[in-house]
């Protein structure tokens, strides 16, 4: 009796997990049957599942339309993303090195004031930083776009964590070598913390090509339109095919989903090892 | 630096008249302030926040927790469900916005809703303009489950990891049913820290909501005046028509004060009924 009870809350469980997952997958399956149908097909009143035909002529129309900065849009997110990346990270594991392991008088005070910053949220802080970054005259340029966003509490808090956790034998030996703490941290930390700097750089590189606000804040002229900037000007503008639009969306994703599917194992590991929890 | 600079910066541009200036001459006190406080648009703003994160706060715990549960239990496909409810994590709030709007909630036909409603026959919902009911709320807590639930149930995961098997084996023995006995007993108890944390983030993302609101709401012709949340409004003042620098920095700082009491409250109250156990 509870075996058969057990199985049939397994099966039951089953079901809503084949279920939720469907749904979960329907958006995804929704924004390519768009991006690659016809405008009757998405527009139909009699809506199929799968389109007439597929057109993947869409893809080359989009970049060909002149009224949609499209591949100016990709190369801005791309350089923003991939400076933001690196300048993020190459900050962040220092600054954490440092407060891990370097200890001066005010070394803890620092913490809590950079921990701080991670309960400001931006809601607070970007009318503020708008008023700076204009007063530089940084209003859409990539420099504006960049720099700000390159001071990451949540990054520098991950590196702290780490650095705190790893083997001082290997650091001590280094010093024993007659290295300072500057190729001690080349030299030694660094070579042998990749986990940890490959996960930060992609939740990083996520957060930074999803980003919405602050471009939109700063990337005024078209010129400096990040893709999610042009993606949200063509929805509330309606300048383009609704086809166009989707398939745009779709090639927006396309960077990430590789990210994604290429190093999903680093992301859900550096997710779960960020001590978020602790 | 560039939160603790903007900050103080913008406290002292919040008792200036700066209009379409970030260098302000003419003092004005606590004007700034008690023209926010007396501004219904920016309270209803803190109602819309409020409104908001009673919907997604709970809706995305008990998804995330779920779904966390289901899978940590399953002995083969767990990857495959864990990158299916973590895939969304990976679009952005802009592209996921587009096909909620354009395709699952729209008020026409074509849209997804309304052809599957349809097929019941139910009538047409113009999903984002209807505000009696308020069905736009539906649209915008549904894109966020979606979109930040896989996020949280990989940090359930990881606490149900850690969580020591001979805990459970100490129940079984002591004739714990399996099922909702071991959860409320020793599953829940032990991610406390988990659900806390959990917990604090999804306030102070739901406190950050903007492209959502921003991406569904707004059209050609503007934001509609119902659910406009506080980062919304910082946006239209601050940055909109009137680039009212000066309120939009008093906004912010009685919004920094605001999420500061919460915040703290928050940790107060988890802090203090951990004292008790």
């Amino acid at each position: 009796m509870d075996k058969a009870l057990l199985a049939f809350g397994r099966a039951v469980r089953l079901v809503l997990l084949v279920v939720l997952a469907l749904l979960f997958l329907i958006p995804f399956y929704l924004l390519v049957r768009n991006g690659l149908s016809t405008e009757a097909d998405i527009t139909s009143p009699d809506w199929t599942f799968f389109p007439s035909h597929l057109q993947w002529s869409n893809v080359t129309e989009l970049f060909d339309d002149p009224a949609v900065p499209m591949a100016r849009s990709l190369l801005n997110s791309a350089m923003i993303a991939v400076a933001t990346t690196v300048g993020t990270v190459v900050l962040a594991s220092l600054a954490g090195y440092g407060l891990a392991r370097i200890p001066y008088r005010w070394s803890d005070q620092v913490f809590y004031a950079i921990l701080g910053t991670l309960m400001v949220p931006a809601a607070v802080t970007f009318v503020p930083s708008f008023v700076l970054v204009s007063s530089l005259g940084w209003i859409s340029t990539l420099r504006g776009l960049i720099i700000p966003t390159i001071f990451s509490a949540f990054a520098c808090f991950i590196f702290r964590q780490y650095f705190l956790g790893f083997p001082a034998e290997l650091e001590d030996a280094a010093k024993v070598d007659g290295l300072g703490y500057w190729r001690t941290y080349w030299r030694i930390v660094v070579p042998n913390s990749r986990p940890v700097f490959a996960a930060v750089s992609v939740i990083v590189f996520i957060g930074a090509w999803n980003a919405f606000l602050w471009p939109l804040v700063i990337g005024q002229d078209q010129s400096a339109w990040t893709v999610q900037v042009a993606l949200s000007t063509f929805t509330t503008a309606q300048v383009v095919n609704i086809h166009e639009l989707f398939v745009a969306a779709a090639v927006s994703m396309l960077p990430l989903l590789l990210v994604f599917l290429l190093l999903q194992r680093h992301i859900v590991a550096g997710i779960e090892r960020s001590g978020i929890e602790d | 630096m560039f939160t603790y600079v903007p900050l103080l910066w913008s406290v002292y541009l919040s008792f200036f008249d700066a209009h379409n200036t970030v260098s302000p001459h003419h003092f004005v006190g606590l004007d700034n302030y008690a023209s926010m406080l007396g501004d219904r648009a920016f309270t209803d703003s803190l109602e819309t926040f409020g409104v908001f994160a009673l919907f997604i706060v709970p809706a995305t715990f008990a998804l995330s927790l779920g779904l966390a549960l289901m899978v940590n239990r399953l002995r083969y496909a767990q990857a495959f469900f864990r990158s299916v409810f973590f895939l969304p994590a990976a679009c952005s709030y802009v592209v996921a916005a587009l096909i909620w709007k354009l395709s699952i909630f729209n008020g026409v036909r074509f849209g997804l809703a309304n052809t599957v409603l349809g097929w019941f026959g139910a009538d047409q919902t113009a999903w984002l303009s209807t505000t009696h009911p308020p069905w736009y709320w539906l649209v915008i807590v549904t894109v966020r489950l979606w979109l930040q639930a896989g996020f949280y149930m990989i940090l359930f995961l990881a606490g149900l990891q850690r969580i020591p098997p001979q805990l459970y084996e100490a129940a079984a023995v002591d004739g714990a049913r399996p099922g909702w006995q071991v959860f409320r007993h020793i599953t829940f108890p032990q991610l406390r820290a988990t659900s806390v944390a959990v917990a604090l983030l999804l306030v102070i993302n739901a406190f950050q909501a903007f492209d959502e609101f921003y991406n569904l709401l707004s059209d050609s012709r503007g934001y509609p005046p119902y659910a406009r949340p506080p980062l919304v409004y910082l946006y239209n003042t601050a940055l909109g028509r009137g680039q009212n620098l000066g309120e939009g920095s008093a906004g912010a700082v009685l919004l920094a004060l605001i999420i500061a009491v919460v915040t703290v409250g928050q940790a107060r109250w988890f802090g203090l009924a951990r004292r008790e156990d």
